[in-house]
This record gives structure tokens, C-alpha cells and sequence, in this order.
């Protein structure tokens, strides 16, 4: 593009790896929020996990057995589509091919379930083979509600709202049904690196 | 339904400026003419893309303030003292200047004359600005949906879009202030933050059924929601919109 703002400089920031910042995003040390309606709040004693739809049996866990599951450190860089990317973030979780373990299923995409009513589509294999992961802590706290907690999905790979926050279980589906963002405009898929923010790009 | 719409790219449109207004010492509406500009609903926003001579790009979204009219858009920047894309919208943005914008984006946080009402407004600061577009659609509509917008500001010269608001008031629109830091000599409106009892005082009751549209800071945001909740009202029937601390 030959367009040229006039008179704009930028301030680009100098400690970020241009590498590691996708097209069109900003680096903040910020955690910004952003959700569609009110924060949920979910009492621990009556929060659980479910692994439903295309699979041979459902799967359930309350928040006890969930925290007795393996977890897993990780400090991965997450990109939000309203801009904002957030480098080096670190957070403890349940990787879900942990909660996936002896699951039988043919599905191949996944939607993401919420409190709140709030879904997400993915292809199956985007929140599997470590790429996913069903996450608690951030910054070695308790997940706080309005990021997401008790429990949020993390799937760095794809821009943020992939990830959905509140999140209470997985519904394996043998066919693609776009979520919430994703019938409201947003991009079916959602990789930041191939900037597909909407529809169409 | 996304998997009937068939929807092009959102391109990247030019967009000229072609006048600004004042809204407060540190908000001003910038008015584009923008090619080709497809139309918008109410509560929608636009993606903005400004490049410097070496090709460097940063993006930020704005939401749109004005109602569908033509190719022009009207966007309300409030300008953040350590932002890399709002200085340069306020300050360095002349008329006859162009940037580039795509959109209308987002199917949610919309509202259209035909929903009806009641509707429920409540906006903390330039979280006003998506909210406008409702109102002005409304009028623009000639719906007279019963519409009650509270909004936070922090003095009374800080209230964006205040004499246009007054204007538009009455014929089922109320407009309910609240100045959290000052207030002029006289104020007899409320002076604190928007809290649960105030919310009670100024909103349609949970048995109206309002469409609620909430807009502002995070903070102010997760109160005003959760104050809505615990007064019974449908968390499914309020859509929230927020900014953060880096809106640029």
C-alpha cells in the first residue's frame, strides 16, 4: 500500500520482538477485558467440567477432581482481536488432551461451552497434540472472574475470544457450528498470524 | 447466520475528514466521508488503520457514533495521554486529511428502531459514544421507544454530546447525568458513581423486560452489570461493550 497518514509517526514500542507481535496488533502490559454481557459467578462447589456430545461416554469432573488432574505450567504470548497482544504471559491448567485421555470420538471441531451462554468453534485438532489447555491460574493467582475464572480456555494459537472464558465444558461435534463471535461477524477460524479478525478475511 | 451470509473482506475503505467537533476539553467527534460506506446499525464499530511513511501500521477500533447517514461516519475519540493512535486523531487529524477505516463490525452490541423498547442506556464517559447511535437512530426512525440513558461523567463540562442530548430529550427519551467529580453551582442530579441503588431509581423495572446496553471503563462496566444483575434483571438481556486502560 503506498497510503500514507500524514504526519503519523507511531510509537512503536522498543522492548517487543517484532517477530512475536501479529499484523495489526500492539504489544500492552495490560490486561484488558472484554466480554459480550455480565460476569458470571459460578460457586466452586457447584462448577463442573463435562466432555459431551460425539463422544462414547460423557465425561464429568467437579472443581475437586478437576484440580487433581496433571496441570501444566505455561507462558505463551496471547493476541486479542480488538488489538491488543500481551507477550510472555504465564498460566497453570489442564492440558485438554488430559481431559481428552480415553475419550472415543470421530468428531472432528469442537465448541466451546460457557457459563452465561457464551460459545466458541474450533477444528478439533487446534486444542489438541498441546495447544490447549483449561487454565486457572494467570500469573500465578487464581484466575479472577472477570478474566475468565474459575477456569478459562487458552488456546494461544488463535486470537483470544477462541478462548473463551467461564468455561465449563466441550461439545465435540461432527460438524461445524460457528459460536457465538463467529455468527456475529467475527471469523470462523481466527489466526492472528493470517490476521482473520471478520467475515471474509 | 454466519453460515448463510455471504459477506466479501471487509476492505479498507479511505475515509477524509471533514470536520471535527469539540466535545470536550479531551473528546472530539471526527466526521468522515467515506467511499463507498455500506451502511451501519447502531452500536457498531469500525476498525481504524494509519500507516507512517516507512510503512509501519497501527490499528485501533472506534465505535461508531453517528446513525446510518450516506457516506458519512462520525467517530468520538477521547484522547489518551500516552496513546499512539488517539493523540494523533485529536490533535494532528486536519480536514481534508484521510485515514483508512473498515467495518461496520460486530452483530451484538446493536440496536435497531425495530427492536423496540424499552431500551436501557448506560454509559460511563466516551463509552456514550455507541450509545448515541442508538438514540440518534431512534430519532432518526421516529421510534418513540421509551429510551432512558444514565451517564456518568466527570464534571459538567466533560458530558460528551451534552447540548444535543438536552435537545433530543423528551418524547420518551430521558437523559439522567452523573457527575462523579464536580459538579456546576446548583447540581441538585446525582454525584457519585453509578451504584445498584441508583440503578434502581433510574431503570425500567426487570417486569418491563429492557433491552440493556451498557458501555464504559472495565470497572465501570463489571459494576454497572453486576449492580443490573443483583436487581433481578435478565443477564442474557444486557450487552456490554468496554474499553480498557490502553484504548490508544
Amino acid at each position: 500500500m503506498s497510503f500514507v497518514s500524514r504526519g503519523f509517526r507511531g510509537r512503536r514500542r522498543e522492548d517487543a520482538d517484532p517477530s512475536r507481535v501479529p499484523p495489526g496488533q500492539y504489544v500492552t502490559s495490560d490486561f484488558p477485558v472484554l466480554s459480550a454481557g455480565p460476569t458470571p459467578h459460578t460457586p466452586l462447589e457447584d462448577w463442573t467440567f463435562s466432555i459431551v456430545g460425539e463422544v462414547d461416554e460423557p465425561r464429568r469432573w467437579t472443581w475437586e477432581e478437576f484440580r487433581a488432574l496433571p496441570s501444566e505450567q505455561v507462558t505463551v504470548d496471547i493476541h486479542c482481536v480488538t488489538k491488543w497482544s500481551k507477550l510472555d504471559t504465564t498460566w497453570e491448567g489442564v492440558s485438554v488432551d488430559t481431559l481428552l485421555d480415553g475419550v472415543e470420538t470421530s468428531a472432528e471441531h469442537v465448541v466451546e461451552l460457557s457459563d452465561g451462554g457464551y460459545t466458541t468453534n474450533l477444528p478439533l485438532e487446534d486444542v489438541t497434540g498441546g495447544r490447549a489447555w483449561v487454565a486457572f491460574a494467570f500469573d500465578g493467582e487464581p484466575l479472577q472472574p472477570e478474566h475468565g475464572g474459575p477456569a478459562r480456555m487458552l488456546v494461544p494459537h488463535l486470537y483470544f475470544w477462541k478462548s473463551a472464558k467461564w468455561v465449563r465444558g466441550l461439545r465435540l461435534t461432527a460438524t461445524d457450528e460457528p459460536g457465538f463471535w463467529e455468527v456475529n461477524g467475527y471469523n470462523n477460524y481466527g489466526d492472528p498470524w493470517r490476521e482473520q479478525r471478520y467475515w471474509g478475511d | 447466520m454466519a453460515g448463510t451470509a455471504v459477506l466479501g473482506r471487509l476492505t479498507w475503505r479511505v475515509a477524509e475528514l471533514v470536520d471535527v467537533v469539540v466535545e470536550t476539553p479531551r473528546v472530539k467527534t471526527l466526521v468522515f466521508d467515506v467511499q463507498g460506506w455500506p451502511g451501519h446499525r447502531a452500536g457498531q464499530h469500525v476498525d481504524v488503520r494509519l500507516t507512517a511513511e516507512d510503512g509501519y501500521q497501527a490499528q485501533r477500533s472506534y465505535s461508531i457514533a453517528s446513525a446510518p447517514n450516506g457516506t458519512l461516519l462520525e467517530l468520538t475519540v477521547e484522547l489518551v495521554d500516552d496513546g499512539e493512535v488517539s493523540p494523533y486523531l485529536t490533535d494532528e487529524l486536519q480536514a481534508g486529511d484521510r485515514i483508512e477505516l473498515r467495518g461496520p463490525v460486530g452483530g451484538y452490541f446493536v440496536w435497531e428502531p425495530a427492536q423496540g423498547g424499552p431500551l436501557l442506556l448506560v454509559a460511563g464517559g466516551s463509552g456514550v459514544a455507541p450509545l448515541m447511535a442508538m438514540i440518534r437512530a431512534r430519532d432518526a426512525a421516529e421510534s418513540h421507544a421509551e429510551t432512558r440513558l444514565l451517564l456518568s461523567s466527570r464534571g459538567w463540562d466533560d458530558v460528551i454530546y451534552r447540548d444535543e442530548l438536552e435537545r433530543r430529550a423528551g418524547d420518551g427519551l430521558t437523559v439522567v447525568h452523573t457527575l462523579t467529580r464536580s459538579q456546576p453551582p446548583g447540581w441538585t442530579g446525582y454525584t457519585r458513581r453509578v451504584d445498584a441503588e441508583m440503578l434502581a431509581e433510574v431503570v425500567p423495572g426487570p417486569t418491563e423486560r429492557p433491552l440493556i446496553y451498557v458501555c464504559g471503563p472495565t470497572p465501570f462496566v463489571e459494576t454497572v452489570a453486576e449492580a443490573l444483575v443483583g436487581l433481578r434483571h435478565d443477564p442474557q438481556a444486557i450487552k456490554t461493550e468496554r474499553f480498557g486502560p490502553t484504548g490508544g
